[in-house]
């Protein structure tokens, strides 16, 4: 299967095997008007599957994102057609946006407008927290 | 918590030190000691007591502590007589009371509410209790009344009783009480109403003996404190469920008898029946206290965050 080389943008390398459609969804990739590709269940010598996006782009990649979904994935940077930076992500600290917070206590269910922000309490177990009620994320 | 201001609020008792708390502590006892010294301390300056849930004790408390430091008192007593009725927001709420008032104490229903209000406000905002979630200014009441019984607050056993799901008052006292050298919590209560995920690991990466029990007689024996709670019909979705814990555990004189001479009993109030009225006489009961205290501390904590 033969996707083309991009020259100017990046490729989203070693996503786990079956998480790169929840990465393309999350990351809102549909919305740009630039070639996307979505490749599932690529062969890896080093993972055995992988996903791969690759964003014919020069796009400002939301890393939370990533480092929350799948924190072992890399992210290539090409600049005319050659790799400039290769990136390794962590979990972030702070996640606005990504999740939404399940207590029905917390003044997040009620007030709409409010930003959804979650802050990494347990880096080992992965456990993100809502800033408000404290509540982790499921 | 500082905000975008600079501002600094109140929203769980962990953003104060224990040299903070020290301080508050030294400060209360000194107005006990002088308190013609404090009758002025707040002339001119308004608090606004947002009380988005009934709450007559704490929001008297609050009052009580203002007039007695020569402030003033702002505010509404239930969520239907604020423009919360007509769908403000926190965050708005907040913008506006900053304009009127000199610091602000708010109870919610909502958990979070007060920090909301305290990432949008100009002035202080002190947390009077938001849902099941933290209460810190109860907490002062609480570390008051345990510092003047005990003289101090190292190497207790501190037993918790009732309903530790959604007693946010049990939460914070574990969180302040956890920074003390030698402290160790006995956690009585059905299982239903055991405490929440956050707070076991909080104790756990912090490496605070515990011990989780359904057995109140059992354990008497060992406990320097006793903090009772009530099971609080507001925090239940299903009253069906509120009626069949509600009666959990009852503090008798009898389920006293392997007690220390020397046990405290506290209790944030109010009380239903989840002690038996003939305990009040009793030495060792100290939960009117614990109102006093409560006052006297939030009496330091408005001159600290006012700086005056």
């Amino acid at each position: 299967m033969n996707i083309d080389s991009i020259k100017n943008g990046i490729v989203i390398d070693h996503i786990t095997a079956g998480k790169g459609m929840e990465l393309y969804r999350l990351l809102k990739l549909s919305r740009l008007n630039c070639s996307v590709a979505l490749i599932t269940n690529a062969v890896s010598s080093k993972m055995g599957r992988k996903d791969i996006i690759k964003i014919d782009t020069d796009y400002q990649v939301d890393m939370d994102i990533l480092g929350f979904v799948d924190p072992d994935v890399t992210v290539d940077i090409i600049r005319d057609g050659v790799l400039v930076e290769k990136k390794h992500l962590t979990l972030p600290e702070k996640l606005t946006g990504v999740l939404s917070c399940r207590n029905p206590r917390c003044i997040s269910s009620t007030e709409q407008e409010l930003p959804q922000v979650f802050c990494l309490a347990d880096r080992t177990k992965r456990i993100y927290r809502c800033i408000y009620c404290e509540v982790a994320a499921k | 918590m500082v905000n975008k201001y600079g501002v600094r609020s109140l929203l769980n008792i962990l953003d104060l030190s224990v040299e903070e708390l020290d301080s508050l502590i030294a400060t209360a006892l000194d107005i006990v000691d002088n308190p013609q010294a404090y009758r002025s301390r707040c002339q001119g300056k308004k608090l606004a007591t947002l009380f988005f849930e009934p709450s007559t004790r704490t929001r008297l408390s609050f009052e009580a502590a203002m007039y007695e430091l020569g402030g003033q008192v702002i505010g509404f007593s239930e969520a239907n007589s604020s423009s919360a009725s007509k769908g403000e927001s926190v965050a708005d709420t907040a913008k506006v009371i900053s304009c009127y008032a000199d610091i602000i104490a708010m109870r919610h229903p909502k958990e979070g509410a007060p920090m909301v209000a305290a990432m949008n406000a100009t002035i202080p905002v002190i947390n009077a209790g938001d849902g099941g979630h933290n209460h810190p200014t109860q907490t002062l009441a609480d570390l008051l009344t345990i510092y003047r019984e005990k003289g101090g607050f190292e190497n207790l056993t501190i037993g918790m009783c009732g309903d530790l799901k959604f007693g946010r008052t049990v939460h914070s006292l574990i969180d302040a009480m956890s920074r003390y050298p030698g402290v160790q919590f006995v956690l009585i209560s059905p299982e239903e109403l055991k405490v929440p995920s956050y707070v076991r690991q909080f104790m756990e990466e912090h490496q605070i003996p515990f011990l989780q029990t359904t057995d109140l007689e059992q354990v008497m024996p060992n406990l320097d404190v006793l903090y009772m709670t009530r099971v609080q019909r507001e925090r239940f979705f299903n009253e069906e469920d509120y009626l069949r814990l509600k009666d959990s555990y009852v503090l008798t004189p009898a389920k006293l008898t392997g007690a220390k001479a020397t046990l405290s009993i506290l209790h944030p109030l109010p009380r239903v029946n989840e002690i038996s009225v003939a305990i009040d006489e009793d030495p060792r009961a100290c939960y009117f206290k614990q109102v006093l205290n409560g006052k006297l501390m939030r009496m330091a904590l408005i001159l600290k965050l006012l700086g005056v």
